[in-house]
C-alpha cells in the first residue's frame, strides 16, 4: 500500500536544508540515522529543555553526537559555517530561533559545498527560511489511530512530512513512519485511506 | 610524642598540620635558587641541600665570604639555616647536623674527631651497639681495628666511615631542570600586520614542538604574549581540544585569535608559552583511522576558540533511571564516546524541565493547555512508575513519585507526562518523534 516513493529524502548531501514545525528533530535524527557518520548539533542554550540520548537511541548510536552549546544565533551560524566547511562531520544540524537571511543562508550553502557535508537548519517557523536552502520540510506529527502499542515494538512515529521548497524537484507531501528496531523509514499512505480499522475518530 | 604531651610540657605551643609536599616543593625552589653558588646542588633528605662548590668559592671572595652571603641571604627571606662545609660530603653533613662550621682542607678527621657516631649518617641499629662498645665519637671509630668492625656491622659503617674520611669517593648528583616550555622573540622594528605576527608564531612554535617533542610532551594549553610597543601587552591564549606538539597543525588554530588582537602602534617582542603539557608518547604510524580524528580534533578547537572548549560536549550513559540522570554530559575535548545505551522502555526524544498542565486526576487529562495549544489526549499509554532517588539531594523530585504517561494527542503531539501521586498534578516533561 506503498503511495508516491519519498522525492528529495535523504536528502542531496553537500547541501544545506531546513525543516520547521514540531517534527523537525526527529526528522533530523531520521535523516542521521539513514546518513550514518558522526554528527554535530549545534543547540541554542535559550530552547527549553534539550535531547535525550535515551530518546535518540531509537534512531542512532548517541555515542556518534557532538553537541555544541551557543547563546545567540550568530554563534550559532558560525559554528555550523566552520564545521560545514571542514567537512569531517557528514552531518551539521543547527537550532535557529530568528529568521536566517540570504547572506547567512548562502554562506552555509557555499560551506556545505566546499566540505562536502550535509546542513540541517531546524528554523522556529515556515517563513524564518533562507531562500538559499536546497530543501525546505514541514514536519508534524501525525496521530495513528491503527497504531496498537501493544502488538508494536517501540512508539508510533507516524509523521507527516510535507516538502514546501525544493530547488531541484517536485514538492509532495508524505505520511512516514520510523521503525525503530529495523532502523528504517517506511512512506505510508495517509490515515484514514487505509484498510483495517477505521479512520481517525475526529 | 604525642601533640597533648607537647603541650603539656609547653602550653603555648602552636601546631599546624605538616605539609610534606609543599615543604618539598619549596625545597626544589631553594635548589634551584642555590644554583647561583655552583652549578652542582643536590637535594639532601628532606631539609637539605648539597652544593659542591669546588672552583666556584673564589668567584664570592672565598669560602668564608660564600658563607656569610648564604647566611645574609637566607636570613633576610626568613630562613633558619646551618651550614656545614668539609673536603667531603659526609663530613659536611656531619658538621651541618652536630657541630655547624667549617673544616680546613686536609683536616677533616681532626673536625669530626669530637662528634658523636651518629654523625657518619648511620642509621639507629647500628649506633646503638657501637656506644655500647665504648665507640661513641668519630674519633674513637676512626681509631679502632677495622676488621672486627666490618665483620661485626658489615661493609656499610666502614664505608660511611671512609666516604667521611675522604678514603671513598661520593658525588653530588645535581637534580635536572624541569624542562621549560617557553620561548619568547624579540623584534628589531614592531611588526603589527596580522601575517607578521603569524609569521613569528610560526618560528616560536617551531621552536617549542622540538622541546616538546624531546619531551614526548604535547601542548594543552598554549599561551601567546604579544608585547607592544607601548609596554602593554595582549595575550592570546589556545586551548586544544587534544595535545598536540605538530607546528603545522597548531598555527592555524592560532589564526583567528591573532587576527583580533588590537596590535596599537606595533609588537616588538613575542613570548609562546605551553601552559598545560600532557605526556604524549610516539605512537606507531598505522594506515587506517588517525587522520580523520585529528581533523575531527582540530575542528573541536577552532570551534573552542569561539564558543568556549567545555561548550562542546557529548553524551555518556549513566546508570539511573531518572530520566535527566540516565545520562552525562562531558566535553568532548575530555573524554571518550561510551557505549552501551540502552533504553528498556521508550524515552522522548526531548527532554525539558517539567511545565505544569491542569488535571489533578490520576488518569491522564482528557484535555489540557501547553505552550499555548489546546491539545486532547488520544491514547495514554501508561503508566510507568518512576521512584526518586532518595540518597541524591534533587530540588525537582521533592514532590515524590511520578507516574510517566506517554500521551498522544489528537494534533499529533506524543508528549511525555507525569503525575505526582503524593502531591497531585500534572507535568509535560518530554516528546517523542
Amino acid at each position: 500500500m506503498h503511495s508516491d516513493p519519498l522525492t528529495g529524502f535523504p536528502l542531496r548531501p553537500a547541501r544545506m536544508h531546513e525543516a520547521c514545525g514540531p517534527a523537525a528533530p526527529a526528522f533530523a535524527a531520521i535523516y542521521a540515522a539513514q546518513a550514518g557518520g558522526d554528527l554535530l548539533w549545534v543547540h541554542d542554550t535559550r530552547r527549553p529543555g534539550g535531547l535525550n540520548p535515551l530518546g535518540l537511541g531509537a534512531f542512532f548510536d548517541p555515542s556518534r553526537l557532538l553537541v555544541a552549546q551557543v547563546d545567540d544565533q550568530t554563534e550559532a551560524l558560525a559554528v555550523a559555517e566552520e564545521a560545514l566547511r571542514d567537512g569531517s562531520l557528514p552531518l551539521v544540524v543547527v537550532e535557529l530561533g530568528q529568521p536566517l537571511g540570504l547572506t547567512p543562508g548562502r554562506r552555509l550553502q557555499l560551506a556545505a559545498k566546499a566540505g562536502q557535508a550535509t546542513g540541517i537548519c531546524l528554523i522556529a517557523a515556515e517563513r524564518m527560511g533562507s531562500n538559499a536552502a536546497e530543501t525546505r520540510w514541514r514536519c508534524d506529527p501525525v496521530f495513528d489511530p491503527g497504531f496498537d502499542p501493544g502488538a508494536a515494538a517501540g512508539d508510533s512515529t507516524l509523521q507527516r512530512w510535507e516538502l514546501i521548497k525544493n530547488k531541484s524537484g517536485t514538492l509532495g507531501a508524505w505520511h512516514v513512519r520510523w521503525d525503530g528496531t529495523a532502523h528504517r523509514l517506511s512512506v505510508v499512505s495517509p490515515a484514514g485511506k487505509r484498510p483495517g480499522p477505521a479512520g481517525a475518530p475526529g | 610524642m604525642t601533640l597533648a604531651d607537647a603541650r603539656a610540657f609547653c602550653p603555648g605551643l602552636q601546631s599546624r598540620p605538616a605539609d610534606p609536599v609543599g615543604d618539598r616543593r619549596f625545597l626544589q625552589m631553594l635548589r634551584r635558587w642555590a644554583t647561583r653558588y655552583c652549578p652542582w646542588v643536590g637535594l639532601e633528605g628532606e631539609d637539605g641541600l648539597v652544593l659542591d662548590i669546588t672552583g666556584a668559592a673564589h668567584l664570592f671572595g672565598g669560602e668564608a665570604m660564600m658563607l656569610a652571603d648564604m647566611r645574609h641571604r637566607l636570613g633576610r627571606a626568613g630562613i633558619a639555616l646551618r651550614i656545614g662545609l668539609a673536603d667531603t660530603r659526609g663530613a659536611a653533613w656531619a658538621l651541618a647536623h652536630y657541630h655547624e662550621g667549617q673544616a680546613a682542607p686536609g683536616q677533616t678527621l681532626a673536625a669530626l674527631a669530637r662528634l658523636p657516631v651518629a654523625a657518619l649518617r648511620l642509621e639507629e641499629r647500628t649506633v646503638i651497639p657501637l656506644q655500647r662498645l665504648g665507640l661513641r665519637t668519630v674519633g674513637d671509630l676512626a681509631g679502632a681495628a677495622r676488621a672486627p668492625l666490618a665483620r661485626r656491622f658489615g661493609p656499610g659503617l666502614l664505608l660511611r666511615l671512609d666516604q667521611a674520611l675522604g678514603r671513598q669517593p661520593e658525588e653530588v648528583s645535581p637534580l635536572a631542570d624541569p624542562p621549560h616550555y617557553g620561548v619568547r622573540l624579540t623584534l628589531p622594528e614592531p611588526v603589527g600586520l596580522t601575517a607578521d605576527v603569524m609569521a613569528g608564531t610560526a618560528r616560536l612554535l617551531d621552536r617549542l614542538c622540538a622541546t616538546l617533542a624531546a619531551q614526548q610532551a604535547g601542548a594543552r594549553v598554549l599561551q601567546l604574549t604579544l608585547r607592544r610597543v607601548d609596554r602593554d601587552s595582549r595575550q592570546v591564549e589556545l586551548r586544544l581540544a587534544r595535545p598536540l606538539r605538530d607546528p603545522a597543525r597548531i598555527l592555524p588554530l592560532f589564526q583567528r585569535a591573532v587576527a583580533e588582537v588590537d596590535a596599537g602602534f606595533g609588537i616588538d617582542q613575542m613570548r609562546l608559552a605551553a601552559m598545560v603539557v600532557e605526556s604524549l608518547p610516539a605512537r606507531q604510524l598505522s594506515h587506517v583511522g588517525s587522520r580523520r580524528g585529528d581533523r575531527l580534533a582540530d575542528l573541536i578547537t577552532r570551534i573552542g576558540t569561539r564558543i568556549g572548549l567545555e561548550n562542546i560536549r557529548r553524551f555518556l550513559p549513566a546508570d539511573s533511571h531518572i530520566p535527566e540522570r540516565a545520562f552525562l554530559v562531558a566535553p568532548a575535548a575530555f573524554s571518550e564516546p561510551g557505549t552501551g545505551w540502552a533504553s528498556p522502555r521508550p524515552r522522548p526524544l526531548l527532554l525539558f524541565p517539567p511545565e505544569p498542565v491542569t488535571g489533578r486526576e490520576s488518569r491522564p487529562p482528557r484535555q489540557f493547555r501547553w505552550r499555548g495549544e489546546t491539545l486532547a489526549t488520544a491514547r495514554a499509554t501508561g503508566p510507568e512508575r518512576i521512584a526518586p532517588e532518595w540518597w541524591l539531594e534533587d530540588e525537582g523530585w521533592r514532590s515524590g513519585l511520578r507516574d510517566y504517561w506517554l500521551v498522544e494527542t489528537r494534533q499529533g503531539r506524543r508528549l511525555w507526562l507525569f503525575f505526582t501521586p503524593q502531591r497531585p498534578g500534572w507535568f509535560v516533561q518530554g516528546e517523542f518523534a
